[in-house]
């Protein structure tokens, strides 16, 4: 008897089918995409408070976010068999066009992060390379026993940092963090032994101050000794982060009021509504305000990690974890920094931020969470 | 072959994947626990020092300047103005980049090098922090729009409407009015907390004249007004205003038409013209020529025009009418004959003959009269009329130096008039006690002899001879020049008491005669006149001639000429002006002064039409409060 037959028989399952229509038909979960909703909404609130009232701001995240939807509709009908068959295709493509970015980088003598495809536009491959590494990684696993032993450790890591590497000489500090992140992950999950998880801290804690010292681009250090020290140079490079705690901080428990925040306003805040745009929230909603934005988010994480658990084929258990934790680094990282808890580094805030192709590429993402979901019954083994 | 195939454990794996999971969660909401908690310490415990961060980032209090008082001439007539005017001013606290900003500027407006002389000399003196600095005045619209376009590449620089003095009438008042520039640190210095904060919006001080005497009633009261700007310094809205109390307006004495007349009727000669209504002290004319452009000193004169006045021989900057020492001469003489009559030295009927020169009994030395010749036989009256020195050598002799002085000293002369404006000449009246003190010589009986007809140690301004000459065409009662038409000033003195009162009427009528006599040195001044008046002409040494000499005039350098000079009032009945003028280097009083005096009475005292008709005086009030410095 096949497994499809087994499953099939089970009481009370329905086939094929499962119990719920949206999910059955068009392959979506409910919870995941309530959630979503709800922060696009309130993040397109906060936007026009921090475009300055721009509608047609909004009006463009706006269709922004429609186009990741309908990305995340269209993901979500592909089997998981199919991410797991194009992982290694689409790492090596993404990898040929991480060289190809530096390569022309290096004829330009100065950064380049996009590639001009006849047809397609402007492309960033960094951006990819957020679904194709852990994906591979997961593939690379997926083959293997688990625990992974320390040879396949080895490849693995490899397999992550040959993109991080090239995407930090572009140099785009905030995605290969991203990147590494969303690789090491499926490693954690996997099963990487704590020993080597003791060991990495160690070496890591002995590698960042060299990595200070001789690897960070200049103006990556000054964002560093900006984030240890931003009062040093008030009108320049800490001014940002000065002015998005006086945001935050002035905003209080409940916050000035919608469209009443000043600090964005009058312009003392940079970058209000991209990647500081969580200030804003700070200094109008208050902390009730970015309590319930982190209600929403940890509700989008729960059920990512709830989509893992319910996983039955490794893959998707690892790819799932890997791109809900990526999702949650997104967050961590961008309210670290806004608040002066993290150095500067360019991370949006997810469906929150105005613009960057990050929302198509996270919308993908939740596409591909509800896919595994959705077609968990229709595996076959 | 493959390898051996290992099974997969999927038990064990689903429990470590799930254990790694719940790490992962756990590492979850720690983190997210951290955020909350950041955000909590930011946003509570924080909260009100980010409150005041923001607040001062967004609020700021804005000195508003009161707008000056306007100043005007008896009728209303203004003589200086408030005139708006667009600058571009930098905050230099706030430009990144000095040398580029000025570049870039230099490319959306004409800037002379005289702007950036000025600029560059303002940004190296002491100034308030924060102070905009202005750079050039009078933007044309387009310049405004070009520089409003750029603004944003631009910080520090702005374009700001100010309103800056202007004395329409330029030369014409300019030492009586003075001028206002711009306020320095200095000027703070030197002045309390309350008047500080009562400037911290001015940008223009009362430097010398009038606009320095009365700065303080002109200035008025500073305001404020709470503004919520950008980070850009933009105002978007004014959150509280207390508007400025303006600077109260000053109506002066002065009268247009007399200081024209005076102006004009000096022309080029370097000399000065001031005349008093002898009925209350009003100044009508307070005129010293060369005159100098006060609009340039407004906003700081340039480094060519301030040398250009500097090293100008006739001294523009100088205010004759009120600083300049000059022996009266003869002018003195119906002053010195006064106090021989009163001490009863002589009287009207006594004569003496002259020969043409005076001789002390027991000294060799000749006092010359200016007639070589001599007088012949001279009394009271033809000594005033003809100016016999012979006469006032032996009437000063008998009269002494002693009772010289302290007589003229009740004329204002030998001491500040009290005229409302700063830095007032006392002149000189010697005495036994001032030469022992100031020469460490004794007084000798020449020094006598000398001031009695007002050589010698004696020197007096412009603006004391014709206080002077007010007090005695009113016979005595004291009058205080004043310049503010709401002023009541005290006299400073009790009024002259003459033992005979007839000898104030027969003075004056020997003045006339001056004028209105065959033999008068002031002849001249009596043509086609519809009044009569009174004067006393007054020639005084710049050189001094030495015993049994002759000069001749064409061969002595110009500026080494005597000056002419004159005292006269009119009408004589009931005299309604008295006007002193001195010409430097004019050789003689009455023909060159005279003149002069005639078309400054004429002024006043003759309507449209050429026929007298004698103003009122100025109704007075005086003002409540503000008092000046």
């Amino acid at each position: 008897m096949s497994v499809r037959e087994y499953l099939r028989q089970m009481p009370g399952q329905g086939g094929v089918t499962l119990g719920n229509g949206l999910s059955a038909r068009l392959h979506l979960d409910a919870p995941l995409l309530a959630a979503l909703m709800l922060l696009a909404l309130g993040g397109l609130t906060v936007l026009y408070s921090a475009g300055g009232g721009s509608l047609d701001l909004v009006a463009r995240q706006a269709m922004r976010i429609a186009a990741g939807a309908t990305l995340m509709v269209v993901v979500a009908q592909i089997p998981p068999r199919s991410f797991r068959f194009w992982a290694p295709v689409v790492y090596a493509i993404g990898v040929v066009m991480l060289i190809l970015v530096v390569a022309i980088g290096f004829e330009a003598k100065g950064a380049a992060r996009w590639l001009h495809i006849p047809g397609i536009g402007r492309f960033q491959p960094a951006e990819i390379m957020k679904l194709a590494v852990p994906a591979m990684v997961a593939w690379f696993f997926s083959e293997r026993n688990l625990p992974p032993r320390l040879l396949d450790v080895v490849i693995a890591l490899a397999l992550i940092f040959l993109p991080v590497v090239l995407i930090a000489i572009q140099p785009d500090l905030g995605t290969s963090i991203l990147i590494a992140a969303a690789g090491l992950v499926v490693l954690f999950v996997a099963g990487l032994s704590w020993r080597l998880i003791g060991l990495a801290v160690v070496v890591l804690l002995v590698a960042a101050p060299l990595m200070y010292f001789f690897v960070l681009h200049d103006y990556q250090r000054s964002r560093v000794d900006t984030f240890l020290n931003p009062e040093a140079d008030p009108r320049g490079a800490g001014w940002n982060i000065i002015q998005s705690k006086t945001a935050i901080g002035s905003g209080g428990v409940t916050g000035k009021g919608w469209l009443d925040g000043t600090q964005s306003h009058l312009d003392f805040l940079p970058e209000s509504s991209t990647d500081f745009i969580l200030a804003v929230l700070g200094e109008e909603f208050g902390l009730a305000g970015f309590v319930l934005l982190m209600i929403v988010y940890l509700v989008i994480v729960g059920r990512g990690f709830f989509i893992s658990w319910q996983a039955q084929e490794t893959f998707s258990r690892l790819l799932a974890a890997a791109l809900t934790m990526t999702f949650f680094i997104y967050i961590f990282v961008n309210v670290g920094m806004v608040s002066g808890l993290l150095p500067v580094v360019g991370v949006p805030l997810p469906l929150v931020s105005y613009g960057g192709t990050s929302i198509v590429t996270l919308m993908a993402s939740f596409g591909m969470l509800m896919s595994m979901h959705t077609h968990r019954r229709l595996m076959s083994y | 072959m493959r390898r051996p195939l290992t099974l997969k454990d999927h038990h064990h794996e689903q429990r470590i994947f799930s254990f790694r999971l719940l790490v992962a969660a756990f590492l979850v909401v720690a983190l997210s626990l951290v955020l909350v908690g950041r955000m909590a310490w930011l946003q509570i415990s924080q909260h009100s020092r980010y409150t005041t961060l923001s607040d001062e980032n967004r609020v700021q209090t804005q000195a508003v300047p009161p707008p000056r008082g306007l100043i005007t001439d008896r009728n209303g007539e203004i003589l200086a103005a408030n005139r708006p005017d667009f600058a571009v001013e930098l905050i230099i606290e706030q430009v990144p980049d000095l040398e580029a900003t000025l570049t870039r500027i230099g490319e959306l407006v004409t800037l002379a090098p005289d702007d950036l002389e000025r600029f560059r000399r303002r940004l190296a003196s002491p100034r308030r922090p924060w102070d905009p600095i202005p750079l050039r005045g009078r933007l044309s619209e387009e310049e405004i729009a070009r520089l409003t376009v750029n603004q944003h590449r631009l910080p520090g620089v702005r374009v700001a409407a100010n309103l800056v003095r202007h004395y329409p009438h330029g030369k014409l008042f300019s030492h009586v009015l003075g001028y206002v520039n711009r306020l320095n640190a200095e000027d703070l210095d030197a002045m309390t907390l309350t008047e500080q904060s009562n400037y911290a919006g001015t940008h223009y001080y009362g430097r010398t004249g009038i606009e320095r005497y009365y700065e303080q009633r002109l200035h008025g009261k500073v305001g404020y007004r709470q503004v919520e700007t950008n980070a850009r310094g933009r105002i978007l809205r004014v959150l509280e205003e207390q508007p400025p109390r303006p600077g109260a307006n000053l109506r002066l004495t002065l009268d247009m038409k007399v200081q024209r007349a005076a102006y004009d009727a000096l022309g080029d000669r370097r000399g000065a013209v001031v005349a008093i209504d002898p009925r209350d002290g009003s100044v009508l004319a307070f005129v010293s020529r060369p005159g100098f452009e006060p609009n340039l000193f407004v906003n700081g004169i340039s480094h060519q025009d301030y040398a250009r006045y500097r090293e100008d021989h006739d001294n523009p900057l100088f205010n004759r009418a009120l600083q300049g020492r000059y022996p009266p001469g003869s002018t003195v003489k119906p002053f010195i004959g006064l106090a021989g009559l009163d001490a009863g030295v002589t009287d009207w009927q006594r004569t003496i003959f002259d020969p043409g020169y005076y001789q002390l009994e027991d000294n060799p030395h000749r006092y010359r009269d200016w007639k070589r010749w001599g007088h012949g036989w001279v009394d009271m009256t033809k000594a005033v009329v003809e100016s016999c020195d012979t006469y006032f050598y032996d009437l000063g002799f008998k009269l002494g130096i002693a009772r010289m002085h302290d007589f003229l000293s009740d004329f204002s002369l030998g001491q500040p008039t009290g005229i409302d404006l700063l830095n007032e000449s006392a002149g000189l009246l010697p005495s036994k006690e001032w030469k022992r003190a100031a020469r460490g010589t004794p007084w000798f009986h020449g020094d006598t002899i000398n001031a009695s007809i007002g050589q010698g140690f004696v020197l007096a301004t412009p603006l004391q001879l014709a206080t002077a000459t007010a007090i005695l065409a009113h016979q005595g009662k004291q009058v205080t020049p004043t310049l503010a038409a709401d002023e009541l000033r005290p006299p400073p003195r009790p009024d002259i008491q003459l033992n005979d009162d007839r000898d104030w009427l027969r003075m004056e009528h020997a003045m006339e005669e001056v004028v209105h006599g065959n033999h008068g040195t002031a002849r001249v001044m009596a043509k086609d006149a519809p009044y009569r008046m009174g004067a006393k002409s007054g020639t005084s040494q710049v050189f001094s001639v030495g015993q049994e000499e002759t000069y001749n005039e064409e061969e002595l350098a110009e500026r080494l000429l005597d000056h002419a000079l004159l005292i006269s009032f009119a009408p004589v009945d009931e005299p309604a002006i008295a006007v002193a003028v001195l010409v430097e280097n004019g050789r003689h009083g009455g023909s060159t002064a005279g003149p002069v005096a005639r078309q400054v009475m004429d002024a006043w005292l003759l309507n449209e039409q050429g026929e007298l008709d004698v103003p009122a005086p100025l109704t007075r009030a005086p003002t409540a409060g503000e008092t000046a410095p």
